[in-house]
């Protein structure tokens, strides 16, 4: 199987759509002739012209909004926000135009648009460049909300995304862009709402995605392993919708459950996660359900500071031992 | 007390417009320009009957009535082709009935019936239709301003030659989105016309009070957007002509236009507001209403021998029973069943 970085199968994702379907599109911000503040355009401009790759002025609310408007008579854009932090200022087209459109005109526009970029956080970018926002745009009815945590998901979703009716929300991980594997040779879509075992298990459920999978939650679970207690670690690749089943089952077999996310404690998707757990498999559950979040407080700059709010190894392995009454 | 176009009304004012009668067609027909009064006297007795229904509490939530613009909406959707899009903001029951919505179905959506436009989920404020290319009916102050940007990038990218009107209201240019499309527009050059109805109150605050350029369309200069301003808001010859203009320049170059309308809303700004008060003087409102655009028109159609006396009555009659057959329709109609909740929230 081809190795590519979860940069270049963003590319290719987008590179395949846009030669299936002429009615895609990307523009946003550095987009074009830049390749991409991150790169994940690199080479598109050069290769479908500057009709379909578009750089945008910085402004967010007038492009979000010209995508949707373009969605509503048939073309299907994908809107590059070159952070998720920017989405907020592009706040009300996202939420009042493209999330209620579909059910404000009873069914006679929908708004196929796919919203993407890097959201979280990444090094000393401080309170306002470094936000985890996915349980936010969650709570809007009409959105779906997709995390692939690795190049394989990133390239299937993506597919997915841009040839989905609905406003899709697509958040990838400025520090995830980099990082290599393997993904399935030739044509492959990953359909939503099913997520993966990453690993199976027996003691201890674990659901986590994105960046706080790979770099904090699937090292915990090796460390866990070295200690002889076998996680089961689900990542469910979108948020919305979320592969119920997948996470009631597992947490019927061990009848434990951690949940190791970056955004926020108060109203995040864990606690969404939390509520439908203990409602569906409350007879299962041998332990009150622990969250690893970051801190209730907006991210600092500093490094020790930073550290200290986000999930981290130590915390993951304190709410696992805890759930199995071992401290 | 309802707004009403009586004759005797009519002849008083004719005297005061009469100074400034317009008396080139345009080359416009006769059937147009009959269809075009017909239509002006739809809107007004359309939301003649919505006043008295929302005053029954047979329609909710907020209810903006068009009393007094009716010149822009048709005018101005007078100079596009059926295929050109349309959207506004929640002052819509008159665009949408000058795009050719069924104004039955419009009464529907007031009063909440699955027989509505959008089956009784998005009400006065949302009205819609793919079928006649009205993209809304939108209620949060600028939001549609970049999406009618975005039909009109779709046109162009697809090398048609729609074009879309975007209305609104004086308050929207005060707000980031107006600029933000505006620039966009002009920098990619994009086939829409925006058209600001300046009604001179964002509901109860003076234009001047709110905007610090009160020439409203000057603000497409930031943009080097091409720009006009109409005065005669009232003369939908006018409208028309100005819109025309702008529209055949877009599908000529793709270039979008700023226009400003100056009107006046005879209603408070929905129906829950007053109709005059710390804004403004009943004597404004009174003084604003001798500019009727019916009543302007109908002198207009006399004095190019275009229609008589006779024929402004049955017109009257005409409008009545279309109104009438609404209020049955809506009747008719049974609310959407609890089913429909689930149903237009995700596209398959």
């Amino acid at each position: 199987m081809p190795v590519v970085s979860y940069r270049e199968a963003l590319n290719q994702a987008m590179d395949e759509e846009m030669a299936r379907d002429e009615r895609v599109f990307l523009m946003g911000e550095e987009v074009a002739q830049y390749n991409g503040a991150y790169k994940v355009s690199q080479g598109l401009l050069a290769k479908y012209g500057p009709k379909r790759i578009i750089d945008t002025p910085i402004a967010e609310a007038g492009f979000a909004g010209i995508g949707i408007g373009s969605a509503m008579v048939g073309l299907r854009p994908i809107v590059e926000f070159m952070s998720w932090n920017f989405s907020l200022v592009a706040f009300d087209q996202i939420v009042n135009n493209a999330a209620k459109m579909l059910s404000m005109s009873g069914g006679n526009f929908n708004v196929p648009i796919v919203f993407r970029g890097p959201g979280g956080a990444a090094h000393n970018l401080a309170a306002t460049h470094s936000q985890a926002l996915e349980s936010l745009y969650a709570h809007f009815p009409g959105l779906k909300v997709v995390m692939p945590s690795n190049p394989r998901d990133a390239k299937g979703l993506l597919k997915t995304a841009i040839r989905d009716n609905n406003p899709v929300i697509f958040i990838e991980s400025e520090v995830m862009y980099g990082e290599k594997g393997e993904i399935p040779e030739g044509e492959y879509t990953i359909p939503f709402g099913t997520g993966d075992i990453v690993r199976e298990g027996k003691d201890v459920t674990i659901v986590s995605w994105s960046k706080i999978l790979q770099h904090i939650t699937t090292k915990a679970v090796s460390r866990l392993a070295e200690e002889n207690i076998s996680v089961e670690l689900i990542d469910p690749r979108t948020i919305k919708p979320m592969d119920w089943e997948l996470i009631f089952n597992s947490v019927k077999k061990t009848n434990r459950l951690v949940i190791v996310e970056e955004g926020w404690p108060f109203a995040g998707v864990g606690a969404q996660i939390s509520h439908e757990v203990s409602n569906h498999c409350f007879d299962f559950l041998d332990a009150p359900i622990e969250r690893v979040t970051q801190e209730d407080v907006p991210l600092p700059y500093v490094h020790n500071l930073e550290v200290a709010s986000l999930p981290n190894i130590q915390k993951v392995i304190r709410a696992v031992r805890k759930v199995m009454y071992l401290d | 007390m309802p707004e009403s176009i009586n004759i005797l009304q009519s002849k008083m004012n004719h005297t005061k417009l009469k100074n400034n009668m317009q008396t080139d067609l345009l080359g416009l027909s006769p059937e147009i320009l009959l269809k075009w009064y017909d239509e002006m006297l739809l809107i007004r007795r359309f939301e003649e009957k919505c006043a008295q229904l929302y005053g029954m509490g047979k329609i909710g939530g907020f209810c903006h009535l068009y009393n007094g613009q009716e010149a822009i909406a048709t005018g101005s959707i007078g100079a596009i082709n059926p295929d050109d899009y349309v959207i506004t903001a929640y002052r819509d029951h008159g665009l949408a009935i000058s795009k050719g919505l069924d104004p039955r179905r419009i009464l529907a959506e007031l009063l909440g019936k699955s027989t509505g436009t959008t089956k009784g989920k998005g009400g006065s404020m949302h009205l819609f239709s793919r079928e006649k290319n009205f993209l809304g009916g939108h209620a949060i102050v600028g939001g549609h301003i970049p999406l009618a940007a975005g039909a009109a990038f779709a046109s162009k990218y697809r090398d048609e030659k729609r074009v879309c009107l975007c209305f609104m209201g004086d308050g929207a240019t005060n707000i980031g989105e107006f600029h933000e499309a505006l620039n966009l527009a002009a920098l990619w050059k994009l086939p829409v016309i925006y058209i600001i109805e300046n009604n001179k109150y964002g509901m109860g605050t003076a234009v001047d009070r709110a905007s610090a350029v009160d020439e409203l369309h000057l603000k497409a200069a930031a943009y080097n957007m091409r720009n006009e301003v109409i005065e005669e808001g009232h003369n939908v010859l006018k409208v028309y002509q100005s819109v025309k203009a702008a529209v055949d320049h877009a599908r000529k170059t793709y270039e979008p236009s700023l226009l400003e309308v100056q009107t006046f809303r005879y209603r408070g700004h929905s129906m829950s507001d007053p109709i005059h008060g710390h804004y403004r003087t009943k004597e404004e409102v009174e003084e604003q209403k001798k500019l009727d655009p019916i009543t302007l028109f109908m002198g207009i159609l006399t004095d190019t021998n275009l229609a008589s006396e006779d024929y402004f009555n049955s017109a009257e009659e005409r409008i009545k029973s279309i109104v009438d057959e609404c209020v049955a329709f809506t009747e008719n109609s049974s609310e959407p069943p609890l089913e429909e909740l689930y149903t237009d929230v995700y596209a398959d």
